[in-house]
């Protein structure tokens, strides 16, 4: 108690008490104390040093999303702050538990314009769940406390604490906080009121074409289980958002995969045409509901989410119920009656057979797509026991249609924000968390190439990650949207790739390209075979576009739906 | 989708006195898009409590989102949409008007009449006080608008629910902090 304990000390022994075992960052002057005070800690934290600030916030989100716990990341003032704004955003838009620590300039510098200051706290306000500057020794055990307890608990999100050096140098007797003073928070897991509970009950029994859209937050409440329940007990079919996949099986026969821009067609068609829609942690943005005023316009919709600014924000919701997810299902599921709904399935089951996935698999018969790709890792990884790590675009939408995902937290992908060169450093953050997990990488040309350096990092942690790039020549979704709205001038979306093998190989990351479709599976199977990483480079048909496809904020019953199979 | 009806709300808001406040809250407004038409912020009668009032025009769905965005911001304790609630509401002005010896005393007249007060004269103008709801304020502005305004300045409005704060309608700053039940989490 008596010892006198440095910032930097402060620092490192309030992570190992929230239990933090790996911390993503990049030194520099600012934040060089603390990095100095490491090596008395170095053994229950593990710094992975980054190529680039941005990787070390991805790699802190796919730690995140992968554990359920908090990730950590790390970095200098100015452009080290500034690089990590990216990967707060993209944790802030999908509600992914992140602490960043930044070091900022002397408090006798503040406000001069020195040299690598940047005014984070500000700049990154609307990107994280809150954010502080310590400027005084004395508020930094309680910071680090709220830091970590406001990332993880009601709706998670990100949090950065911003540190300068003279705090970091600065020292005090040390006593982590045993509570959080916050007034103004209030995360607690709600049960929603009986009466709410008896209208979604009475609702749901009376529906006759009852459909559930699951979010991200049944897994963060860890209900899938509860999920399936009430899904198997009323007989109601189970769409998605892309954050939900994996919430609820897609090998399923209730399973309606997900739904929206790129959903399934016959998800989309159960979405319009249900009377009962029970959405569940899922945020129900543009994406999934396509033209807000159009979505499922025959429904009375029950919204469920932690997060009261969710109600309505959006749509108009018949029931919004503001509560945790599992306590909100435990409660319901009582009061839903078995039902049969043999209409209302019957017809899903019809649109489900006019067109589906099948059908691309079936038309493009003798060139390398990347929906074949993606059925054949299915295959390889025992039918998806594996996690996927996508970036943005067109292979993050065929990924979602045709690799069924079974198990949660098995697909880690930036839905919101969509940032591009997402996947290799979230993968490099999902696999620190689960060194035993066969863990797939699966990015675009364009996107991989935003956070390629990072490939040092899979390096220097000998990491045996997976890398799939679906390499078309283009940015391939802008591309669609130029092939679609804009009469198919290209302008900016074709590129200047490397040999993505040689680059892989100048890291010490054996590879291969694969040009043929009857190659994909050995291809796949030799990558799973090496120990350590592997790159496979598949260079996909050019032009093919991803549908279904609905235009940005059109109907989704107005979807283009794929071609017909060639009858054979 | 309901057709909107735009009304203006009056929304009182305890935040906690932390540095960097009033930009969280000035910067929701402007990034979620919000529509204040005004603001005013200072001391509660507890320490480390900000009261804010401020005005907001929306529809229903509009002054929701306000409401419980703003509601999520950690350092937001409370906070309350008084519009149904019978209340006093107040903003106050400074005005300094052009006056020469044939119009000071038309100037004094409209003064008295509004319950406003001069706090400064010269020979050549007129500092103006007035304290009064907002459409009162417009009123004399736009009278006095006619004799050359030099200089104005407004606060905003406030706004207090009518009544004692034991009978059920609390907006005292002590008892929202205290409801805050954020108080002692273990965690």
């Amino acid at each position: 108690m008596s010892e006198l304990k440095t910032g930097g000390q402060i620092i490192w022994e309030s992570l190992i008490h929230e239990g933090v075992e790996v911390v993503f960052g990049l030194p520099g002057g600012t934040i060089l104390p603390t990095y100095d005070d490491l090596y008395k800690y170095n053994y229950p934290v593990h710094h992975v040093l980054v190529t680039h600030e941005q990787g070390a916030a991805h790699m802190a989100d796919g730690y995140a999303r992968a554990t359920g716990r908090v990730g950590v990341c790390m970095a200098t003032s100015g452009p080290g702050a500034t690089n990590l704004v990216t990967g707060l955003a993209t944790a802030f838009m999908d509600s992914t538990p992140v602490v960043a620590i930044t070091g900022q300039v002397p408090k006798t510098l503040l406000g001069r314009d020195g040299f690598q200051e940047a005014d984070i706290r500000a700049i990154s306000m609307p990107v994280t769940k809150h954010n502080y500057l310590i400027t005084d020794i004395r508020d930094l055990p309680a910071a680090l406390k709220e830091a970590f307890y406001i990332a993880r608990t009601g709706r998670p999100g990100p949090v950065l604490v911003d540190i300068t050096k003279c705090v970091q140098q600065d020292s005090m007797e040390f006593t982590y906080p045993a509570t959080v003073n916050l007034p103004g928070y209030r995360p607690n897991r709600l049960t929603p009121d009986a009466a709410v509970i008896d209208r979604v009950a009475r609702l749901l029994n009376e529906a006759q074409r009852p459909v559930i859209v699951a979010g991200q937050g049944v897994s963060m409440a860890k209900a899938e289980v509860e999920l399936r329940q009430l899904a198997e007990k009323a007989n109601i079919p189970v769409a998605t958002s892309l954050l939900g996949v994996g919430t609820f099986p897609a090998t399923h026969p209730l399973s309606l995969s997900w739904g929206g821009m790129h959903g399934e067609a016959y998800c989309n068609y159960a979405l319009q045409e249900c009377d009962v829609m029970f959405a569940i942690g899922a945020r129900l943005d543009d994406r999934l509901t396509g033209a807000f005023s159009t979505f499922a316009p025959k429904a009375r919709i029950i919204h469920v989410d932690l997060d009261p600014a969710e109600m309505g924000k959006n749509l108009t919701i018949d029931t919004p119920v503001v509560g945790d997810a599992l306590l909100t299902l435990r409660a319901l599921l009582p009061q839903v009656e078995p039902n049969e709904h043999p209409a209302w399935l019957g017809q899903i089951s019809e649109w489900r057979s006019d067109t589906t996935e099948r059908d691309i698999l079936a038309q493009e018969t003798d060139e390398l797509v990347a929906p074949y790709v993606m059925r054949q890792l299915w295959h390889a990884t025992n039918q998806g026991d594996c996690t996927v790590v996508t970036d943005v675009g067109q292979h993050q939408m065929w990924e979602a249609q045709y690799f069924y995902h079974t198990k949660p937290r098995s697909l880690l992908t930036s839905g919101g924000l969509g940032t591009m060169g997402y996947a290799l450093p979230a993968a490099i953050g999902a696999q620190m968390g689960r060194p035993q997990e066969e863990m797939w990488v699966i990015a675009g040309d364009g996107g991989f190439q935003m956070t390629m350096p990072e490939l040092s990092t899979v390096m220097q942690e000998r990491l045996p990650i997976k890398i799939a790039i679906i390499n078309n020549g283009y940015l391939g979704m802008v591309r669609q949207w130029q092939d679609v709205f804009y009469n198919k001038r290209y302008v900016g979306t074709p590129l200047f790739n490397p040999d993505f093998v040689k680059v892989a190989e100048a890291y010490g990351i054996p590879g291969r390209a694969v040009t043929r479709k009857e190659d994909v599976f050995d291809a796949i199977r030799q990558a799973q075979n090496t120990a350590g990483p592997f790159l496979l480079d598949f260079q996909v048909e050019e032009f093919t576009n991803v549908y279904p496809m609905v235009a940005p904020g059109k109907s989704n019953a107005d979807m283009i739906r794929r071609g017909r199979p060639v009858e054979n | 989708m309901t057709a909107t009806q735009t009304k203006s709300h009056t929304i009182i808001a305890w935040l906690e006195d932390k540095p960097g406040v009033l930009n969280r809250v000035t910067g929701l407004f402007s990034r979620r898009n919000f529509n204040i038409e005004s603001l005013t912020v200072g001391h509660s009668e507890v320490k480390g409590i900000s009261r804010m009032t401020f005005v907001a025009r929306g529809d229903e769905r509009d002054l929701q989102q306000v409401e419980t965005q703003l509601d999520k911001l950690i350092n937001v304790v409370h906070i309350a949409d008084v519009s149904q609630e019978p209340t006093v509401v107040r903003e106050m002005a400074l005005i300094k008007v052009a006056t020469s010896g044939q119009t000071r005393g038309e100037i004094m007249q409209l003064v008295s009449i509004y319950h406003a007060s001069v706090v400064d004269v010269d020979m050549t103008s007129l500092i103006i006080q007035i304290v009064a709801p907002e459409d009162r304020v417009d009123s004399l502005i736009k009278l006095l608008d006619n004799y050359g305004i030099e200089e104005m300045v407004r606060t905003g409005q406030v706004a207090m629910v009518r009544g004692s704060s034991r009978h059920g309608h609390s907006h005292s700053a002590a008892t929202v902090a205290a409801n805050g039940n954020g108080n002692g989490h273990h965690a």
